[in-house]
Protein backbone atom coordinates (compact mmCIF):
# COMPACT_ATOMS: atom_id res chain seq x y z
CA UNK A 1 0.00 0.00 0.00
CA UNK A 2 1.54 3.32 -1.02
CA UNK A 3 0.76 5.66 1.80
CA UNK A 4 2.05 8.74 0.27
CA UNK A 5 1.58 12.27 -1.28
CA UNK A 6 1.88 12.23 -4.90
CA UNK A 7 4.45 14.44 -7.14
CA UNK A 8 1.46 17.20 -7.87
CA UNK A 9 0.21 16.96 -4.25
CA UNK A 10 3.54 17.98 -2.82
CA UNK A 11 3.92 20.79 -5.70
CA UNK A 12 0.60 22.09 -4.64
CA UNK A 13 1.52 21.85 -0.87
CA UNK A 14 4.95 24.11 -1.94
CA UNK A 15 2.77 26.73 -3.58
CA UNK A 16 -0.09 27.06 -0.55
CA UNK A 17 3.19 27.14 1.82
CA UNK A 18 5.13 29.94 -0.39
CA UNK A 19 2.00 31.85 -0.90
CA UNK A 20 0.80 31.87 2.78
CA UNK A 21 3.91 32.69 4.19
CA UNK A 22 4.43 35.48 1.95
CA UNK A 23 0.46 36.75 1.90
CA UNK A 24 -0.30 35.70 5.55
CA UNK A 25 -3.30 38.18 5.69
CA UNK A 26 -4.26 37.46 2.20
CA UNK A 27 -8.77 37.79 1.50
CA UNK A 28 -10.63 34.91 0.75
CA UNK A 29 -10.94 36.82 -2.85
CA UNK A 30 -7.40 35.37 -3.71
CA UNK A 31 -7.59 31.87 -2.56
CA UNK A 32 -10.59 31.90 -4.61
CA UNK A 33 -8.43 33.05 -7.47
CA UNK A 34 -5.74 30.70 -6.64
CA UNK A 35 -8.81 27.70 -6.94
CA UNK A 36 -8.62 26.69 -3.50
CA UNK A 37 -11.99 26.99 -3.21
CA UNK A 38 -14.32 23.72 -3.78
CA UNK A 39 -10.85 21.75 -4.54
CA UNK A 40 -13.16 18.57 -4.07
CA UNK A 41 -16.10 19.72 -5.97
CA UNK A 42 -16.93 17.91 -9.65
CA UNK A 43 -16.27 20.73 -12.20
CA UNK A 44 -19.62 20.84 -13.63
CA UNK A 45 -21.33 21.75 -10.46
CA UNK A 46 -17.52 24.84 -10.63
CA UNK A 47 -15.26 23.20 -8.75
CA UNK A 48 -11.89 21.84 -8.93
CA UNK A 49 -12.83 18.41 -9.99
CA UNK A 50 -10.03 16.99 -7.41
CA UNK A 51 -10.43 14.92 -4.13
CA UNK A 52 -10.38 15.52 -0.40
CA UNK A 53 -6.98 14.71 -0.54
CA UNK A 54 -5.89 17.84 -2.12
CA UNK A 55 -8.40 19.85 -0.26
CA UNK A 56 -6.47 18.25 2.95
CA UNK A 57 -3.00 19.74 1.79
CA UNK A 58 -4.79 23.32 1.74
CA UNK A 59 -6.34 23.22 5.29
CA UNK A 60 -2.88 22.04 6.81
CA UNK A 61 -1.16 24.69 5.20
CA UNK A 62 -3.73 27.48 6.20
CA UNK A 63 -3.85 25.91 10.14
CA UNK A 64 0.41 25.98 10.42
CA UNK A 65 0.07 29.45 9.05
CA UNK A 66 -2.62 30.45 10.86
CA UNK A 67 -4.47 31.90 7.68
CA UNK A 68 -7.47 33.92 9.13
CA UNK A 69 -9.73 34.31 6.86
CA UNK A 70 -13.14 32.20 6.58
CA UNK A 71 -11.18 29.52 4.10
CA UNK A 72 -11.95 26.12 6.67
CA UNK A 73 -15.81 26.92 6.68
CA UNK A 74 -16.29 27.89 2.91
CA UNK A 75 -14.32 24.89 1.49
CA UNK A 76 -16.14 22.91 4.51
CA UNK A 77 -19.67 23.66 3.03
CA UNK A 78 -18.75 24.29 -0.34
CA UNK A 79 -19.74 20.10 -1.34
CA UNK A 80 -22.92 20.20 -0.02
CA UNK A 81 -24.43 23.34 -2.10
CA UNK A 82 -25.78 22.86 -5.84
CA UNK A 83 -23.00 24.41 -6.92
CA UNK A 84 -19.49 26.69 -6.17
CA UNK A 85 -20.63 30.06 -6.41
CA UNK A 86 -19.08 33.16 -5.56
CA UNK A 87 -20.13 33.45 -1.87
CA UNK A 88 -18.31 32.76 1.50
CA UNK A 89 -19.52 30.84 3.94
CA UNK A 90 -19.75 29.54 7.58
CA UNK A 91 -21.62 26.79 9.41
CA UNK A 92 -23.69 27.12 12.70
CA UNK A 93 -22.64 24.35 15.50
CA UNK A 94 -23.68 24.31 18.60
CA UNK A 95 -25.29 27.64 18.28
CA UNK A 96 -21.52 29.13 17.29
CA UNK A 97 -20.67 30.32 13.40
CA UNK A 98 -17.28 31.33 13.07
CA UNK A 99 -16.85 34.29 11.03
CA UNK A 100 -20.35 35.03 11.02
CA UNK A 101 -19.16 39.13 10.81
CA UNK A 102 -16.76 38.15 7.50
CA UNK A 103 -19.39 35.45 5.63
CA UNK A 104 -22.12 35.93 3.38
CA UNK A 105 -24.10 32.68 3.84
CA UNK A 106 -24.03 30.66 7.01
CA UNK A 107 -25.21 26.94 7.01
CA UNK A 108 -27.38 25.40 10.14
CA UNK A 109 -27.37 22.09 11.29
CA UNK A 110 -30.36 20.85 9.90
CA UNK A 111 -29.15 21.43 6.13
CA UNK A 112 -30.87 25.12 5.97
CA UNK A 113 -29.18 28.05 4.73
CA UNK A 114 -29.62 31.52 5.71
CA UNK A 115 -28.06 34.81 5.46
CA UNK A 116 -25.16 35.59 7.82
CA UNK A 117 -26.91 37.96 10.52
CA UNK A 118 -26.62 38.29 14.18
CA UNK A 119 -24.70 39.00 17.14
CA UNK A 120 -20.51 38.96 16.66
CA UNK A 121 -18.95 38.06 20.53
CA UNK A 122 -15.27 38.32 21.23
CA UNK A 123 -12.82 35.17 21.55
CA UNK A 124 -10.11 33.76 22.83
CA UNK A 125 -8.50 33.20 19.61
CA UNK A 126 -8.64 37.04 18.16
CA UNK A 127 -8.24 35.39 14.07
CA UNK A 128 -10.93 33.49 14.44
CA UNK A 129 -14.26 34.91 15.53
CA UNK A 130 -17.74 33.36 16.80
CA UNK A 131 -20.72 34.83 16.22
CA UNK A 132 -24.86 34.07 17.42
CA UNK A 133 -27.60 33.98 14.38
CA UNK A 134 -29.96 36.89 14.96
CA UNK A 135 -33.92 36.63 14.20
CA UNK A 136 -33.30 34.51 10.63
CA UNK A 137 -35.69 36.29 7.90
CA UNK A 138 -35.61 33.97 5.13
CA UNK A 139 -33.97 30.40 5.15
CA UNK A 140 -33.17 28.01 2.04
CA UNK A 141 -33.51 24.10 2.55
CA UNK A 142 -30.39 22.00 0.79
CA UNK A 143 -30.22 18.94 -0.49
CA UNK A 144 -26.92 17.53 0.87
CA UNK A 145 -26.13 15.50 3.85
CA UNK A 146 -25.92 16.73 7.50
CA UNK A 147 -23.51 14.36 8.41
CA UNK A 148 -20.81 14.65 5.47
CA UNK A 149 -20.61 18.40 6.70
CA UNK A 150 -20.02 17.39 10.11
CA UNK A 151 -17.26 14.77 8.72
CA UNK A 152 -15.84 17.22 6.54
CA UNK A 153 -15.78 19.92 9.22
CA UNK A 154 -14.19 18.04 12.05
CA UNK A 155 -11.27 16.48 9.49
CA UNK A 156 -10.57 19.77 8.14
CA UNK A 157 -10.15 21.22 11.66
CA UNK A 158 -7.98 17.83 12.36
CA UNK A 159 -6.14 19.20 9.35
CA UNK A 160 -5.37 22.40 10.47
CA UNK A 161 -4.19 20.95 13.85
CA UNK A 162 -1.30 19.31 12.55
CA UNK A 163 -0.55 22.38 10.75
CA UNK A 164 -0.59 24.35 13.86
CA UNK A 165 1.37 21.43 16.21
CA UNK A 166 4.17 21.12 13.55
CA UNK A 167 4.62 25.06 13.59
CA UNK A 168 4.92 24.85 17.06
CA UNK A 169 7.63 22.01 17.03
CA UNK A 170 9.18 24.00 14.36
CA UNK A 171 9.31 27.58 16.44
CA UNK A 172 10.65 25.12 19.53
CA UNK A 173 13.64 23.54 17.62
CA UNK A 174 14.76 26.94 16.56
CA UNK A 175 14.21 28.40 19.34
CA UNK A 176 16.67 25.78 21.90
CA UNK A 177 18.93 25.64 19.37
CA UNK A 178 20.35 28.91 19.46
CA UNK A 179 19.32 30.02 23.85
CA UNK A 180 21.88 29.97 25.64
CA UNK A 181 21.52 29.33 29.18
CA UNK A 182 24.36 27.79 31.60
CA UNK A 183 26.63 28.24 28.61
CA UNK A 184 25.16 26.19 26.35
CA UNK A 185 22.15 25.71 23.56
CA UNK A 186 18.83 24.95 26.06
CA UNK A 187 18.18 21.90 23.40
CA UNK A 188 21.03 19.66 25.37
CA UNK A 189 18.98 19.49 28.09
CA UNK A 190 17.29 16.22 28.06
CA UNK A 191 14.08 18.17 30.22
CA UNK A 192 13.97 20.32 27.28
CA UNK A 193 14.72 18.03 24.65
CA UNK A 194 12.55 14.94 25.40
CA UNK A 195 8.86 17.00 25.73
CA UNK A 196 9.69 18.29 22.17
CA UNK A 197 10.57 14.48 21.51
CA UNK A 198 7.06 13.67 22.33
CA UNK A 199 5.46 16.51 20.57
CA UNK A 200 7.57 14.51 17.49
CA UNK A 201 5.96 11.57 17.81
CA UNK A 202 2.43 13.06 19.03
CA UNK A 203 2.43 14.89 15.46
CA UNK A 204 3.39 12.69 13.65
CA UNK A 205 0.47 10.23 14.85
CA UNK A 206 -1.89 13.17 14.17
CA UNK A 207 -0.74 13.61 10.92
CA UNK A 208 -1.40 9.97 10.03
CA UNK A 209 -4.73 9.76 11.30
CA UNK A 210 -5.43 13.36 9.75
CA UNK A 211 -4.23 11.93 6.57
CA UNK A 212 -6.08 8.66 7.23
CA UNK A 213 -9.51 10.13 7.93
CA UNK A 214 -9.10 12.65 4.82
CA UNK A 215 -8.49 9.20 2.79
CA UNK A 216 -11.58 8.15 4.16
CA UNK A 217 -13.80 11.24 3.24
CA UNK A 218 -12.44 10.97 -0.28
CA UNK A 219 -12.84 7.44 -0.19
CA UNK A 220 -16.74 7.68 1.17
CA UNK A 221 -15.37 4.82 3.37
CA UNK A 222 -17.82 3.19 5.69
CA UNK A 223 -14.99 4.41 8.36
CA UNK A 224 -15.20 7.86 7.81
CA UNK A 225 -16.96 9.14 10.74
CA UNK A 226 -15.54 6.79 13.41
CA UNK A 227 -11.69 8.17 11.59
CA UNK A 228 -13.16 11.74 11.40
CA UNK A 229 -14.14 11.96 15.45
CA UNK A 230 -10.83 10.07 16.16
CA UNK A 231 -8.78 12.14 13.92
CA UNK A 232 -10.18 15.34 15.77
CA UNK A 233 -9.88 13.83 19.06
CA UNK A 234 -6.07 13.21 18.40
CA UNK A 235 -5.05 15.77 16.67
CA UNK A 236 -6.28 18.59 18.23
CA UNK A 237 -5.02 17.30 21.77
CA UNK A 238 -1.57 17.09 20.07
CA UNK A 239 -1.59 20.93 18.65
CA UNK A 240 -2.63 22.04 22.33
CA UNK A 241 0.16 20.01 23.84
CA UNK A 242 2.52 20.93 21.47
CA UNK A 243 1.56 24.88 21.99
CA UNK A 244 2.14 24.28 25.61
CA UNK A 245 5.24 22.21 25.37
CA UNK A 246 6.47 24.92 22.78
CA UNK A 247 5.65 27.74 25.59
CA UNK A 248 7.52 25.91 28.45
CA UNK A 249 10.33 25.80 26.33
CA UNK A 250 10.75 29.00 25.02
CA UNK A 251 10.11 30.53 29.27
CA UNK A 252 9.33 34.11 29.39
CA UNK A 253 8.96 35.14 25.84
CA UNK A 254 6.75 32.25 25.32
CA UNK A 255 4.52 33.73 27.76
CA UNK A 256 4.41 37.30 26.02
CA UNK A 257 1.67 38.82 23.83
CA UNK A 258 4.20 40.33 21.37
CA UNK A 259 5.83 36.38 20.53
CA UNK A 260 3.59 34.29 18.03
CA UNK A 261 2.85 31.07 20.31
CA UNK A 262 -0.10 32.64 21.98
CA UNK A 263 -1.94 32.69 18.71
CA UNK A 264 -1.14 29.28 17.68
CA UNK A 265 -1.81 28.51 21.37
CA UNK A 266 -5.15 29.75 20.79
CA UNK A 267 -5.76 28.64 17.72
CA UNK A 268 -5.34 25.08 19.24
CA UNK A 269 -7.95 25.54 21.71
CA UNK A 270 -10.11 26.96 19.65
CA UNK A 271 -9.74 23.53 17.64
CA UNK A 272 -10.21 21.14 20.38
CA UNK A 273 -13.64 23.11 21.32
CA UNK A 274 -15.17 23.55 18.59
CA UNK A 275 -17.64 21.03 17.66
CA UNK A 276 -16.79 19.11 20.65
CA UNK A 277 -13.78 18.68 22.71
CA UNK A 278 -11.43 15.65 22.38
CA UNK A 279 -13.34 13.63 25.12
CA UNK A 280 -16.70 14.15 23.29
CA UNK A 281 -15.08 13.04 19.93
CA UNK A 282 -13.65 9.71 22.02
CA UNK A 283 -17.21 8.88 23.70
CA UNK A 284 -18.76 8.35 19.80
CA UNK A 285 -15.19 6.25 19.18
CA UNK A 286 -16.04 3.84 22.38
CA UNK A 287 -19.80 3.67 21.11
CA UNK A 288 -18.87 2.12 18.01
CA UNK A 289 -16.05 -0.12 19.66
CA UNK A 290 -17.95 -1.00 22.67
CA UNK A 291 -22.09 -1.04 22.20
CA UNK B 1 1.87 -12.93 12.81
CA UNK B 2 1.78 -10.95 15.95
CA UNK B 3 -1.99 -10.51 14.78
CA UNK B 4 -2.69 -13.83 14.89
CA UNK B 5 -1.18 -14.54 18.41
CA UNK B 6 2.02 -16.35 17.14
CA UNK B 7 4.80 -16.51 19.24
CA UNK B 8 7.33 -14.39 18.35
CA UNK B 9 9.26 -16.55 15.81
CA UNK B 10 13.10 -17.85 16.60
CA UNK B 11 14.15 -16.43 13.21
CA UNK B 12 13.53 -12.87 14.49
CA UNK B 13 16.94 -11.68 15.34
CA UNK B 14 18.18 -13.49 12.40
CA UNK B 15 15.46 -12.28 9.89
CA UNK B 16 15.47 -8.21 11.45
CA UNK B 17 18.46 -7.99 12.45
CA UNK B 18 21.55 -10.35 11.62
CA UNK B 19 20.49 -10.67 8.25
CA UNK B 20 19.97 -6.74 6.72
CA UNK B 21 23.03 -5.88 8.75
CA UNK B 22 24.95 -8.91 6.54
CA UNK B 23 23.75 -7.67 3.99
CA UNK B 24 24.87 -4.45 4.83
CA UNK B 25 28.26 -5.28 6.08
CA UNK B 26 28.95 -8.46 4.92
CA UNK B 27 31.17 -10.36 2.15
CA UNK B 28 29.84 -12.59 -0.57
CA UNK B 29 30.99 -15.27 1.32
CA UNK B 30 29.17 -14.02 4.76
CA UNK B 31 26.15 -13.39 2.29
CA UNK B 32 26.14 -16.77 0.91
CA UNK B 33 26.93 -19.02 4.00
CA UNK B 34 24.28 -17.25 5.95
CA UNK B 35 21.08 -15.41 4.21
CA UNK B 36 19.60 -18.21 2.92
CA UNK B 37 19.60 -20.23 6.31
CA UNK B 38 18.37 -17.56 8.04
CA UNK B 39 15.67 -16.81 5.65
CA UNK B 40 14.46 -20.75 6.58
CA UNK B 41 15.52 -20.34 9.87
CA UNK B 42 17.90 -23.03 9.84
CA UNK B 43 20.04 -21.23 11.57
CA UNK B 44 18.82 -18.91 15.00
CA UNK B 45 20.55 -15.90 15.78
CA UNK B 46 21.00 -14.65 18.91
CA UNK B 47 22.07 -10.66 20.06
CA UNK B 48 25.53 -10.31 22.19
CA UNK B 49 25.31 -6.62 22.58
CA UNK B 50 24.10 -5.61 25.92
CA UNK B 51 26.08 -6.13 29.19
CA UNK B 52 26.18 -5.92 32.74
CA UNK B 53 28.09 -2.53 32.62
CA UNK B 54 26.69 -1.38 29.25
CA UNK B 55 23.27 -0.77 28.46
CA UNK B 56 22.24 2.45 26.79
CA UNK B 57 25.86 3.30 26.64
CA UNK B 58 26.60 0.65 24.27
CA UNK B 59 30.01 1.76 23.40
CA UNK B 60 30.91 1.11 26.92
CA UNK B 61 31.12 -2.48 25.97
CA UNK B 62 34.60 -4.64 27.37
CA UNK B 63 34.15 -7.83 26.33
CA UNK B 64 37.53 -8.13 24.65
CA UNK B 65 38.20 -9.59 21.31
CA UNK B 66 42.53 -10.65 21.01
CA UNK B 67 43.50 -11.15 17.94
CA UNK B 68 45.80 -14.24 17.66
CA UNK B 69 46.74 -15.39 14.47
CA UNK B 70 43.84 -16.17 12.58
CA UNK B 71 41.11 -15.90 14.95
CA UNK B 72 40.03 -13.24 17.73
CA UNK B 73 40.40 -14.95 21.76
CA UNK B 74 36.77 -13.82 22.97
CA UNK B 75 36.06 -13.18 26.78
CA UNK B 76 33.62 -11.92 28.49
CA UNK B 77 29.39 -11.30 29.22
CA UNK B 78 26.32 -10.58 27.82
CA UNK B 79 22.85 -9.76 29.20
CA UNK B 80 19.46 -9.84 28.00
CA UNK B 81 20.34 -12.11 24.53
CA UNK B 82 16.44 -14.00 23.66
CA UNK B 83 16.84 -17.43 22.11
CA UNK B 84 20.52 -17.91 23.11
CA UNK B 85 19.92 -21.05 24.54
CA UNK B 86 19.04 -22.30 21.81
CA UNK B 87 21.04 -20.65 18.93
CA UNK B 88 23.19 -20.95 16.53
CA UNK B 89 24.94 -17.87 15.99
CA UNK B 90 25.24 -15.22 17.72
CA UNK B 91 25.76 -11.17 16.57
CA UNK B 92 28.56 -9.95 18.98
CA UNK B 93 30.05 -6.67 20.11
CA UNK B 94 33.05 -6.67 21.15
CA UNK B 95 36.04 -4.75 22.04
CA UNK B 96 39.24 -5.71 19.82
CA UNK B 97 41.82 -2.79 20.72
CA UNK B 98 42.14 -3.14 24.78
CA UNK B 99 43.47 0.89 24.61
CA UNK B 100 40.47 1.84 23.28
CA UNK B 101 37.53 4.05 24.91
CA UNK B 102 33.43 4.45 23.51
CA UNK B 103 33.14 4.10 19.65
CA UNK B 104 36.47 3.37 18.85
CA UNK B 105 38.00 0.11 18.77
CA UNK B 106 35.08 -1.90 18.40
CA UNK B 107 34.86 -5.05 16.51
CA UNK B 108 31.50 -6.73 14.68
CA UNK B 109 31.94 -10.71 15.32
CA UNK B 110 29.80 -13.43 14.52
CA UNK B 111 30.08 -16.43 16.68
CA UNK B 112 29.19 -20.17 16.79
CA UNK B 113 27.46 -20.96 19.65
CA UNK B 114 28.06 -24.08 19.92
CA UNK B 115 31.99 -23.17 20.29
CA UNK B 116 33.88 -24.32 23.15
CA UNK B 117 33.87 -21.46 25.50
CA UNK B 118 30.15 -20.40 25.31
CA UNK B 119 28.30 -20.66 27.56
CA UNK B 120 24.71 -19.69 28.40
CA UNK B 121 22.50 -19.10 31.26
CA UNK B 122 19.03 -18.25 31.57
CA UNK B 123 17.74 -14.65 33.18
CA UNK B 124 15.09 -15.04 35.38
CA UNK B 125 12.75 -12.22 35.27
CA UNK B 126 10.12 -9.90 37.03
CA UNK B 127 7.32 -12.57 35.27
CA UNK B 128 9.19 -15.26 37.06
CA UNK B 129 9.77 -16.73 33.60
CA UNK B 130 13.10 -16.84 31.83
CA UNK B 131 12.89 -15.31 28.38
CA UNK B 132 16.10 -13.72 28.11
CA UNK B 133 19.88 -15.33 28.39
CA UNK B 134 23.40 -14.48 30.17
CA UNK B 135 26.09 -15.47 27.76
CA UNK B 136 29.66 -15.79 29.04
CA UNK B 137 32.40 -16.50 27.11
CA UNK B 138 35.88 -18.45 28.31
CA UNK B 139 38.29 -18.16 25.64
CA UNK B 140 36.47 -18.41 22.92
CA UNK B 141 38.40 -18.79 19.24
CA UNK B 142 36.30 -16.94 16.44
CA UNK B 143 37.86 -16.96 12.97
CA UNK B 144 39.00 -13.42 11.94
CA UNK B 145 36.94 -13.65 8.57
CA UNK B 146 33.88 -13.98 10.61
CA UNK B 147 34.14 -10.08 11.29
CA UNK B 148 31.77 -7.66 9.88
CA UNK B 149 32.76 -4.81 8.59
CA UNK B 150 36.42 -3.30 9.16
CA UNK B 151 38.13 -4.41 12.30
CA UNK B 152 38.04 -1.17 14.49
CA UNK B 153 34.60 -0.48 12.89
CA UNK B 154 32.47 -1.89 14.51
CA UNK B 155 30.26 0.75 15.82
CA UNK B 156 28.52 1.58 12.66
CA UNK B 157 27.98 -1.75 12.02
CA UNK B 158 26.49 -1.76 15.33
CA UNK B 159 23.73 1.13 14.34
CA UNK B 160 22.88 -0.96 10.90
CA UNK B 161 21.62 -3.46 13.79
CA UNK B 162 20.06 -0.85 15.92
CA UNK B 163 18.54 1.04 13.11
CA UNK B 164 16.49 -2.04 11.59
CA UNK B 165 15.86 -3.22 14.41
CA UNK B 166 13.70 -0.55 15.15
CA UNK B 167 12.64 0.25 11.98
CA UNK B 168 11.21 -3.20 10.83
CA UNK B 169 10.11 -3.72 14.24
CA UNK B 170 6.67 -1.36 14.05
CA UNK B 171 4.80 -3.69 12.27
CA UNK B 172 4.98 -6.08 14.55
CA UNK B 173 4.60 -4.40 17.75
CA UNK B 174 1.47 -2.86 16.13
CA UNK B 175 -0.01 -6.07 15.28
CA UNK B 176 0.96 -7.22 18.80
CA UNK B 177 -0.92 -3.80 20.28
CA UNK B 178 -3.64 -4.16 17.87
CA UNK B 179 -4.16 -8.10 19.14
CA UNK B 180 -4.42 -6.49 22.76
CA UNK B 181 -6.86 -3.97 22.20
CA UNK B 182 -8.69 -5.89 20.61
CA UNK B 183 -8.60 -8.42 23.92
CA UNK B 184 -9.28 -5.49 26.05
CA UNK B 185 -12.39 -4.01 24.20
CA UNK B 186 -13.84 -7.94 24.46
CA UNK B 187 -13.40 -7.21 27.75
CA UNK B 188 -15.03 -4.17 28.61
CA UNK B 189 -17.87 -5.74 26.76
CA UNK B 190 -17.86 -8.85 29.11
CA UNK B 191 -17.20 -6.92 31.89
CA UNK B 192 -18.56 -3.45 31.49
CA UNK B 193 -16.35 -0.40 31.77
CA UNK B 194 -16.98 3.22 33.60
CA UNK B 195 -17.80 5.96 31.66
CA UNK B 196 -13.92 7.14 31.90
CA UNK B 197 -12.37 3.62 31.25
CA UNK B 198 -14.58 3.74 27.51
CA UNK B 199 -12.45 7.07 27.33
CA UNK B 200 -9.16 5.38 27.85
CA UNK B 201 -10.32 2.38 25.57
CA UNK B 202 -11.48 4.82 22.83
CA UNK B 203 -7.80 7.15 23.26
CA UNK B 204 -5.47 3.34 22.89
CA UNK B 205 -7.56 2.46 19.68
CA UNK B 206 -7.44 5.87 18.38
CA UNK B 207 -3.34 5.74 19.24
CA UNK B 208 -3.41 2.36 17.63
CA UNK B 209 -4.96 3.98 14.32
CA UNK B 210 -2.15 6.22 14.39
CA UNK B 211 0.52 4.05 14.74
CA UNK B 212 -0.77 1.71 11.92
CA UNK B 213 -0.87 4.75 9.27
CA UNK B 214 2.13 5.89 10.55
CA UNK B 215 4.08 2.53 9.86
CA UNK B 216 2.51 2.71 5.94
CA UNK B 217 3.93 6.46 5.97
CA UNK B 218 7.42 4.78 7.01
CA UNK B 219 7.22 1.97 4.98
CA UNK B 220 6.93 3.76 1.57
CA UNK B 221 9.43 5.91 2.64
CA UNK B 222 11.70 2.58 3.44
CA UNK B 223 10.58 1.15 -0.28
CA UNK B 224 11.72 4.27 -1.64
CA UNK B 225 15.18 4.96 0.05
CA UNK B 226 16.11 1.51 1.44
CA UNK B 227 16.89 2.07 4.08
CA UNK B 228 14.81 2.62 7.58
CA UNK B 229 15.03 5.72 9.05
CA UNK B 230 15.45 6.87 12.58
CA UNK B 231 11.74 7.91 12.79
CA UNK B 232 11.22 4.09 13.91
CA UNK B 233 12.51 4.91 17.12
CA UNK B 234 9.20 7.33 17.98
CA UNK B 235 6.99 3.98 16.55
CA UNK B 236 8.70 2.08 19.44
CA UNK B 237 8.40 4.93 22.00
CA UNK B 238 4.35 5.15 21.38
CA UNK B 239 4.16 1.62 21.54
CA UNK B 240 6.10 0.68 24.62
CA UNK B 241 4.18 3.37 26.91
CA UNK B 242 0.58 2.37 25.37
CA UNK B 243 1.04 -1.37 25.79
CA UNK B 244 1.86 -0.92 29.32
CA UNK B 245 -1.39 1.50 29.57
CA UNK B 246 -3.19 -1.19 27.92
CA UNK B 247 -2.28 -3.95 29.87
CA UNK B 248 -3.08 -1.78 33.08
CA UNK B 249 -6.16 -0.72 31.90
CA UNK B 250 -7.22 -4.75 31.23
CA UNK B 251 -6.50 -5.81 34.55
CA UNK B 252 -8.75 -2.39 36.35
CA UNK B 253 -11.29 -3.91 33.96
CA UNK B 254 -10.75 -7.14 35.83
CA UNK B 255 -11.30 -5.76 39.17
CA UNK B 256 -10.07 -6.77 42.62
CA UNK B 257 -9.31 -10.04 40.65
CA UNK B 258 -6.33 -8.69 39.12
CA UNK B 259 -4.24 -9.72 41.98
CA UNK B 260 -4.69 -13.23 41.42
CA UNK B 261 -2.21 -15.16 39.32
CA UNK B 262 -1.42 -18.13 37.43
CA UNK B 263 -3.79 -21.56 36.55
CA UNK B 264 -7.72 -20.79 37.37
CA UNK B 265 -7.37 -16.78 37.19
CA UNK B 266 -9.06 -14.91 35.16
CA UNK B 267 -7.88 -15.98 31.63
CA UNK B 268 -5.35 -17.95 33.53
CA UNK B 269 -3.21 -14.59 34.17
CA UNK B 270 -2.96 -13.49 31.24
CA UNK B 271 -3.29 -10.05 32.05
CA UNK B 272 -1.40 -10.17 34.88
CA UNK B 273 2.02 -11.60 32.98
CA UNK B 274 1.36 -8.83 30.17
CA UNK B 275 0.83 -5.80 32.67
CA UNK B 276 4.17 -7.28 34.26
CA UNK B 277 5.89 -7.77 31.00
CA UNK B 278 5.07 -4.58 29.49
CA UNK B 279 7.83 -2.73 31.97
CA UNK B 280 10.55 -3.89 30.40
CA UNK B 281 9.07 -2.94 26.66
CA UNK B 282 10.28 0.92 27.50
CA UNK B 283 13.61 -0.73 28.61
CA UNK B 284 14.46 -3.63 25.43
CA UNK B 285 15.13 -2.42 22.03
CA UNK B 286 16.60 1.08 23.51
CA UNK B 287 14.80 2.43 26.53
CA UNK B 288 12.77 5.33 26.20
CA UNK B 289 14.94 7.73 27.36
CA UNK B 290 17.65 6.68 24.35
CA UNK B 291 14.72 6.91 22.18
CA UNK B 292 13.74 10.31 22.68
CA UNK B 293 17.29 10.89 22.99
CA UNK B 294 17.61 10.03 19.10
CA UNK B 295 14.34 11.56 18.06
CA UNK B 296 15.73 15.40 19.80
CA UNK B 297 19.34 14.69 17.78
CA UNK B 298 18.83 12.85 14.63
CA UNK B 299 15.13 13.66 13.61
CA UNK B 300 14.80 17.30 15.09
CA UNK B 301 18.18 18.49 14.63
CA UNK B 302 18.38 19.40 18.57
CA UNK B 303 22.29 20.14 19.47
CA UNK B 304 24.11 17.03 20.81
CA UNK B 305 24.04 16.80 24.83
CA UNK B 306 27.08 14.42 25.05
Amino acid sequence: MEFAFTQEQEELRREARAFLDANPDAPLSALRDLGWLGVSVAEDKGGGGMSFIEEAILFEEAGRSLYAGPFLTTAVVLPALPEVGEESWSLEVGGLVPYLGTVDRVLRENMTSVAAAGEDLSTMDETRPLGRLGDVAQSQALEGDAAAVRRRLLVALALEAVGVAQRALELSIAYVGERQQFGKPIGVYQAVSHPLADTYVETELARSLAYWAAWCIAEDDPQAGVAAASAKAFCAETAVAACERAIQVHGGVGFTWEHALHRYYKRAQWIDAFAGFAAEQRALVAASLLD
Amino acid sequence: MARAEAPPHLGVIGLGMAGPTIIAHGTDAHKAEHLDKILSTEEIWCQGFSEPDAGSDLAAVRTSAELKGDVFVVNGQKVWSSFAHIADWCILVTRSDPASEKHAGLTYLMVDMHAPGVEVRPLRQITGEAEFNEIFFTDVAVPVANALGEIGGGWAVAMTTLLHERGTLGFALTAGLEMQIGKVIALAKELGATEVQRDRIAYEWIGLQGLRYMNYRSLTKLMQTGVPGPEGSGAKLWWSEANQRVTKLALELLGPNAQLWGDGSDRDGYWQHQQLRSRGNTIEAGTSEILRNIIAERVLGLPRGR
